[in-house]
């Protein structure tokens, strides 16, 4: 009894200490996070069989070259110098000397081993929390030798969502129109690549003309619009296979077909008797269903990634403007209302914002908005630039720019051009040839 | 019966007892209620620069016209005698000597030189966080106006208690509102201007989102950290909570990589547990 006493005694005793003091830290540095890559180590034997198969003399240094590059153009991170590095790649990899990266400022350490194991590529690499020193992810992957560069995307994916917290856009393809000849006679072929420039690929030979293409965002199955008899043709592309197939013939102009969240519908815009109005087509049983009834132009409908809104642009108040309406055509109502003429919505994969072309003052911008319209920030102005596309995470946007022509029609261009949500990091997309109406992918590995 | 009787009175002892511990009030002498100052206490440092509120300088105004009547009603002649005896006197404590600064009163040379004795004495800076207490301008100016203070002093040994009396109420309402507020608003922004060149915000968080990461400190009293500690700490293993735990490493580098942080130089015992709120949802809304 006593001993309770005593105890509830001791409870209540009021404890003079002082009052912990809290320090809210709401603001801190944009700067590119600083990352070492330390290239992957490689045993003599393997790389002398991997310099049989795919003529590359270090395939360690080649990937880890693809993540440093990947990192560096996403603008969130600062891959260093590696001759700054003091430790060697195999022994960092085993455990790295914590205070030897850090005295280069690194915050993350990536090293890595490749290997030649029954005529395929073994990759295992890890990230290292540098000032934490400990381990923040470690993971192996075996492949075909050819796919080497894959690995080096896969790789940079992993980085940039331990680091970021949200998912990579690397490993993934971008669909273009890859375009050749003077302005008056372009010839226009579809085209495939990587999304940083490489395995640059010519899908179709360049006879007819071909517009829009647009991934599927749940398989590598693209919709395009290309003309037949002077007629516009939609169809559709499995890019694995290489099969094509028309979707349809349409009755006058058919816009931008894009498909659905879940890719079973295609959603474009048909022009008939006039006016332009927006359909959907399911591509299991064909039938066509029509979403506005407008005396307008409605055209570029874009999903929500919910499925449940579209959004597109109308002219029904007189100028372009945005809209946004249920997927079933109901509760229309527009979102933008700043000065100029506002086109090409398209849906962020994140469902939080909405991509579009402005044109204002003889100057087109790429901008961002709220899907309620709020919030509206215009990331880049150009001479004439258009078609934004979202990267799967909804971090990055690509578009085309074309360049004015000179009194003599001489020095026009397009080309890639892709801008971060920052508005800061704006990079051009080397193609081999001109480029317009590019079309970001899914990621090609989850 | 009789046992229930003892339970209950011993409980209700022990009742009374905690509540007259727990009320500090109860402990101390009742406080006599200050007849001429009112005082606007803020805290001050280098880069603090709180104007004054109107509202406190109508008080501010009422009591200098108080203290100038004191004044002129004061003969000046018996300064010197009083006033040594009154502010170095030995029953004293070292708060009233320190709160007296050789500024603030022109003293006879004896006293400073005693005076500046024991602060030379008082390097620990511990001791120096409790005993020292700044005092702001207008205290300085106007509570220790030599005039004043002369004037009060010869009125009489009664008022120049009150007047010490006084001076013991500052400094223990200062003390106790630095306690409840923390750091000055100086020693809060070298603080936190240290840390945001720290902390690398992880840009693909989103901004729509409760994102708030609260990491408790032990520091030294040189800045290091000597323990981190995640106060949602469960949170970070959650699945679905990725962001967050984004956030909470990017939080814990920050910390790391600001090492020695900026801390105050006097006031250990305050500010040698702290917590950081990091919120980064201001930047990401752009």
């Amino acid at each position: 009894m006593i001993k309770k006493i005593i105890t509830l005694f001791l409870i209540l005793i009021p404890i003079n200490s002082y009052a912990l003091i809290e320090v809210d830290i709401t603001r801190g540095n944009l700067d590119p996070l600083p990352v070492a890559v330390s290239p992957l180590s490689i045993d003599e034997k393997s790389r002398k069989s991997f310099e049989k198969t795919l003529n590359k003399e270090n395939i360690g240094e080649e990937i880890s070259s693809i993540v440093e590059n990947n990192l560096s153009t996403s603008g969130l991170f600062n891959p260093l110098n590696k001759e700054a590095f003091l430790q060697a790649p195999d022994i960092a990899n085993l455990k790295p000397r914590f205070e030897d990266w850090n005295l280069i400022k690194a915050q993350a350490l990536i090293t890595g081993k490749v290997n030649y194991v029954d005529d395929k590529l073994r990759v295992e690499f890890r990230l290292w929390d540098v000032l934490a020193a400990k381990e923040m992810m470690a993971l192996a992957f075996t492949t075909v030798p050819t796919n080497w560069r894959r690995v080096g995307h896969i790789i940079s994916d992993k980085v940039y969502e331990r680091l970021t917290g949200e998912k990579g856009y690397f490993d993934t393809r971008i669909i273009y129109v890859a375009e050749e000849g003077p302005k008056t006679q372009r010839i226009k072929k579809l085209s495939i690549m990587d999304q940083d420039g490489f395995n640059n690929k010519f899908l179709t030979l360049g006879n007819e003309l071909v517009l829009t293409p647009r991934f599927n965002p749940t398989s590598q199955m693209v919709t395009y619009l290309s003309y037949f008899k002077n007629l516009p043709r939609v169809y559709l592309l499995d890019i694995e296979t290489g099969t094509q197939e028309v979707v349809g013939d349409f009755p006058g102009m058919t816009f931008a077909p894009r498909f659905s969240p879940d890719g079973k519908k295609i959603i474009m815009s048909l022009a008939k008797d006039g006016k332009s109005d927006i359909y959907t087509m399911d591509l299991e049983n064909r039938i066509v269903e029509r979403i506005t009834n407008h005396p307008s132009i409605d055209t570029s409908p874009s999903y929500s990634p919910d499925g449940k809104f579209i959004t597109f642009n109308s002219d029904r108040s007189g100028y372009q403007q945005i809209y946004i309406m249920k997927s079933d055509g109901s509760n229309v109502k527009r979102i933008s209302f700043g000065n100029g003429l506002y086109g090409t919505p398209v849906w962020s994969p994140r469902g939080d914002l909405i991509a579009f072309t402005k044109l204002h003052k003889g100057k087109f911008y790429i901008g961002v908005m709220r899907t309620d319209g709020k919030g509206e920030r215009l990331l880049t102005e150009n001479y004439y630039q258009e078609a934004p596309s979202w990267s799967p995470n909804g971090r990055v946007l690509i578009f085309y720019r074309e360049t004015k022509t000179n009194d003599k029609g001489e020095g026009f261009t397009a080309k890639l051009w892709s801008i971060d949500l920052t508005g800061y990091n704006e990079r051009q997309i080397k193609t081999p040839t001109d480029a317009s109406d590019p079309s970001w992918s899914s990621l090609l590995s989850n | 019966m009789n046992r229930s009787i003892i339970i209950s009175s011993v409980f209700h002892a022990v009742l009374i007892i905690v509540t007259a511990m727990s009320l500090p009030f109860l402990s101390k002498k009742p406080l006599d209620i200050p007849p001429i100052v009112s005082v606007e206490l803020i805290q001050i440092a280098e880069k603090t620069n709180v104007p004054f509120a109107p509202k406190a300088k109508k008080i501010i105004e009422k009591v200098k016209e108080k203290e100038k009547l004191v004044s002129e009603q004061a003969p000046p002649k018996k300064v010197k005698k009083t006033k040594t005896k009154t502010v170095v006197s030995p029953d004293q404590n070292k708060k009233k000597i320190e709160n007296q600064t050789p500024e603030a009163i022109p003293l006879p040379d004896k006293t400073v030189k005693k005076i500046k004795t024991k602060e030379e004495n008082k390097q620990n800076p511990e001791k120096v966080d409790k005993e020292v207490k700044q005092v702001s301008e207008f205290e300085k100016k106007d509570l220790f106006d030599p005039n004043n203070i002369a004037a009060l002093i010869d009125k009489s040994k009664e008022e120049t208690a009150k007047v010490i009396k006084k001076n013991n109420d500052i400094t223990q309402d200062q003390e106790r509102n630095i306690e409840n507020t923390g750091l000055t608003l100086s020693e809060e922004d070298a603080l936190k201007a240290q840390i945001f060149g720290c902390w690398s915000i992880p840009l693909g968080l989103p901004y729509n989102e409760n994102l708030l990461v609260r990491i408790k400190l032990k520091l030294k009293p040189d800045g290091s950290v000597t323990k981190t500690e995640i106060l949602d700490h469960a949170r970070m293993n959650k699945p679905g909570q990725g962001f967050y735990k984004v956030l909470a490493e990017s939080a814990l580098r920050a910390v790391k990589l600001c090492q020695p942080l900026r801390v105050p130089t006097t006031g250990y015992e305050r500010w040698k547990e702290l917590q950081l709120n990091f919120d980064a949802r201001e930047m990401l809304e752009g």
